[in-house]
């Protein structure tokens, strides 16, 4: 039998050894951890390196939130060498060999944004704060994205926007650590212009259906000085509810005010419910006014809502950013790459999203460091080609990317569920581009700070 | 003047699915004395039944066409319905596109027992429950109901077209002497609006004419005394939530080929129901029918262009504008009984 002498001060003895014995390698670690984390936020002190997206989960765009995500992660195994590589092949920088972001293996956290401004802050943050995220990507809607790029400002990591349509998110509100690869509503109003007066004519009369929040205001006031432009008249415009279903009664005033021509101003669900109840319901594309066939528009179209507004969208212009039926050589490797592996084509949120990871990986090995002051210094006014939209500049002034837009329209015979909407007309980038202050972005008083590097 | 016509028109389809939602709602509150937040899921589950027939009628033979192909590529597989298959392309296709009208035959079953498990299943546990409790267990149980949906049908609304012969719309104007054009009417809306008549004017009679609605009726104005006759009062209570149910499901149901259906389609319409009942008076059926024609026509008028310039924001606040000027001088509602949630 053994005796054990079990002394109260033997006790605090032994203790306080052996907390110090754990807390030893704990502050070497700490101190370790300091020392390189010193410069920028979440430096990458391991053989990982952490990507947040940010995409919306729950909520109305959830399937465009995981599209997003399937790209994403598309993205993710690219840079780290698995599967086919897509883009990697056809990018015009070869500075991505595949083996992760300067020899670090790429994981990556998600978020949802909820397509809330309060809830996508407060899951970008716990990504950046908790899982060590040195870059935010994704989102569906341009509140989001405004409030996200904010925050990634103060944050000092960088934010590769994803779907975001409305002028101000390089505009008034644009941001050193801030990137947008999508088009904005400016563009679409000087791509469908031409398109319009080409099929439509220049004599014609407008009423304007816009959903009453940030992105539908200057998508309106774009649509309606490049139609102006044309020489059409704007007969009304009229802000909608966002949290509207029934559009019945906004569309029934448009009868009697003299338009024959009828722009929806409108995303997602809002697009989707008047699309069908000026179609289906009150049947406007059958109608004659001031001697022409009504016609309606719809500038931003996605994948998503064409497939929600079913047979209703035959014959009705828009515009996209991108279209997988594009057919250039970094188009075709994303969509061989994405439609092999999840067994559809990717939406036009996708291929957003997917562009902005491998932009900002590259723009990393360019730049030689996660740096986000040096990231933003290799995405400014940086060239490329081979993801998908054809040759497109990151402007400096405004990090707002320029590149062809697409002019499509709702196909009258699609042979599958897939090609819903028809390529009309690639704008060319010299017709959608504008200057850094130009009055619909914010003007001279429109800066972009000066780069965060947090820390 | 054709504007006024025109909002009347508008008015009255938005306030007939108004008028049949709070019906239900204001059924089971009269009955159970419960106050169903899960009643708008019901409303969504409905036309979910449209989109499930509609589905199950296009489900496809898929061939390989080596004519055509696919985004990658590869041969493309065409579908052709097992319906077009079986009966020919005509009669096949007809089917196919009656299936929202056709998707009311199988509603009716389905949205019973839905309400029957609903209420035996979870809502009986908390008839002696605070009201608070109730609110919550039903708005609980309205989350579950519409991320089951979004599971298995995702986020993005459904099409779910009328059948061909009623798309397009019927010029009212030409009939009253205004030029073509201007007072034209969809016809869908106008069926809309028939059902809901003849679905009120249903239930009503159901009430009304039938011994089972007379012990009910007994019931809502005397549970105790019904009860005390002999009379098991619990189990008409219980019909009467499977009732109500199919009644919220059967306008769900036909509201799809206005508004294409998607998982939140139910709480878009829960509030205004809510208030719809409100401005009714609790438990009383006639408010409710009331309330949702009236408060479907003001809302219709708030969104004039006259009236959102005249007063901004007027079309987002209106239906709860009417309910304070209502509460305030009528605390029970237009048509509200005596007693109910007064104590």
């Amino acid at each position: 039998m053994s005796k054990t002498d079990l002394t109260r001060r033997g006790v605090l003895r032994t203790g306080a050894a052996g907390i110090g014995a754990l807390a030893t390698p704990v502050i070497f670690t700490g101190a370790a951890t300091a020392a390189s984390h010193t410069g920028f936020t979440n430096a990458p002190t391991g053989r990982n390196v952490t990507l947040g997206f940010n995409v919306p989960q729950t909520g109305p765009y959830a399937d465009e939130g995981a599209d997003e995500l399937l790209a994403q992660q598309l993205a993710v195994e690219h840079l780290n060498g698995e599967g086919d590589g897509g883009c990697l092949n056809t990018f015009s920088s070869k500075a991505l060999r595949g083996n992760g972001i300067l020899g670090k293996k790429v994981t990556f956290v998600t978020g949802d944004t909820q397509t809330k401004s309060d809830a996508a802050r407060a899951s970008a943050k716990s990504m950046i704060e908790k899982d060590g995220a040195i870059m935010i990507n994704g989102g569906s809607s341009s509140g989001v994205a405004v409030a996200v790029q904010g925050l990634c400002q103060e944050a000092g990591v960088i934010f590769m926007a994803g779907l975001t349509h409305a002028n101000d998110t390089t505009g008034k509100d644009r941001k050193a650590n801030g990137f947008r690869h999508f088009f904005n509503a400016y563009m679409s109003g000087a791509a469908l212009a031409p398109v319009l007066a080409n099929e439509m004519g220049r004599d014609r009369r407008a009423y304007h259906l816009t959903a009453d929040y940030n992105w539908g205001w200057t998508q309106e006031e774009s649509i309606v000085a490049s139609t102006e432009a044309l020489g059409w008249e704007t007969v009304e415009t009229v802000k909608t509810p966002l949290a509207s279903t029934d559009f019945s009664s906004y569309i029934t005033p448009v009868l009697n005010s003299g338009a024959d021509v009828l722009v929806l101003n409108h995303y997602g669900g809002n697009m989707v419910n008047s699309l069908t109840n000026a179609v289906q319901g009150f049947d406007l594309l059958s109608k004659q006014v001031n001697g022409k066939d009504f016609k309606i528009v719809v500038p931003l179209y996605s994948e998503l809502m064409a497939t929600g507004a079913g047979r209703n969208i035959k014959g009705v212009l828009g515009s996209m950013n991108y279209n997988w039926q594009l057919p250039n050589n970094g188009s075709k490797a994303f969509v061989r790459s994405f439609g092999e592996k999840y067994g559809k084509p990717p939406s036009n949120s996708a291929q957003t999203c997917y562009a902005q990871v491998l932009l900002y990986a590259d723009a990393v090995e360019r730049a030689g460091s996660f740096n986000p002051c040096a990231v933003v210094e290799a995405l400014e006014g940086f060239e490329f080609d081979g993801l998908g939209n054809g040759k497109t500049l990151y402007r400096a002034a405004d990090h707002q990317c320029f590149k062809d837009v697409l002019v499509v329209r709702g196909a009258e015979n699609p042979k599958s569920a897939y090609d819903t909407l028809e390529i009309v007309e690639i704008t060319p980038v010299a017709q959608v581009t504008y200057p850094p202050d130009h009055a619909m972005f914010g003007g001279r008083s429109a800066t972009l700070g000066s780069c965060n590097p947090g820390a | 003047m054709d504007s006024i016509i025109l909002q009347v028109l508008n008015g009255l389809d938005k306030g007939a699915a108004y008028a049949l939602i709070a019906l239900g709602l204001t059924l089971i509150f009269g009955t159970l004395g419960v106050v169903n937040f899960a009643h708008g899921a019901l409303f969504m589950i409905g036309a979910f039944c449209a989109v499930f027939l509609q589905r199950v009628l296009s489900y496809s033979r898929i061939s390989i066409d080596e004519s055509q192909k696919d985004f990658l590529g590869n041969p493309l597989k065409v579908e052709t319905p097992f319906v077009e298959i079986w009966f020919g392309p005509d009669v096949g296709g007809s089917i196919v596109d009656w299936s929202v009208p056709l998707a009311i035959l199988f509603a009716i079953p389905v949205m019973i027992a839905v309400g029957f498990a609903m209420e035996r299943g979870l809502i009986k546990h908390f008839y002696k429950r605070p009201h608070a409790d109730q609110i919550l267990v039903t708005f609980g149980l309205a989350i579950v109901l519409q991320e089951i949906i979004k599971y298995f049908y995702g986020a993005n609304p459904i099409p779910t077209p009328s059948p061909e012969a009623f798309i397009g719309s019927y010029d009212f104007g030409v009939m009253l002497g205004f030029d073509a054009n201007r007072i034209i009417y969809p016809y869908w809306r106008m069926i809309y609006f028939a059902f809901a008549m003849v679905l009120i004017f249903g239930v009503f009679a159901f009430l009304q004419f039938t011994t089972f609605g007379m012990v009910v009726r007994a019931g809502m104005a005397d549970r105790e005394t019904v009860g005390l006759l002999g009379i098991d009062i619990d189990r008409r209570f219980t019909i009467m939530f499977g009732v109500a149910a199919a009644v919220a499901g059967l306008a769900g149901v036909m509201y799809t080929p206005i508004v294409p259906p998607n998982y939140h389609m139910g709480m878009d319409f829960l509030v205004l129901s809510f208030v719809v009942v409100v401005v009714g008076g609790m438990g009383s059926l006639p408010g409710a029918v009331l309330a949702g024609f009236l408060l479907g026509i003001l809302e219709s008028f708030a969104s004039t262009t006259w009236a959102t310039t005249t007063l901004p924001g007027i079309n987002q606040i209106i239906i709860y504008l009417v309910a304070i000027i209502v509460l305030l001088t009528r605390p029970r509602g237009l048509m509200g009984r005596r007693g109910v949630m007064e104590e």
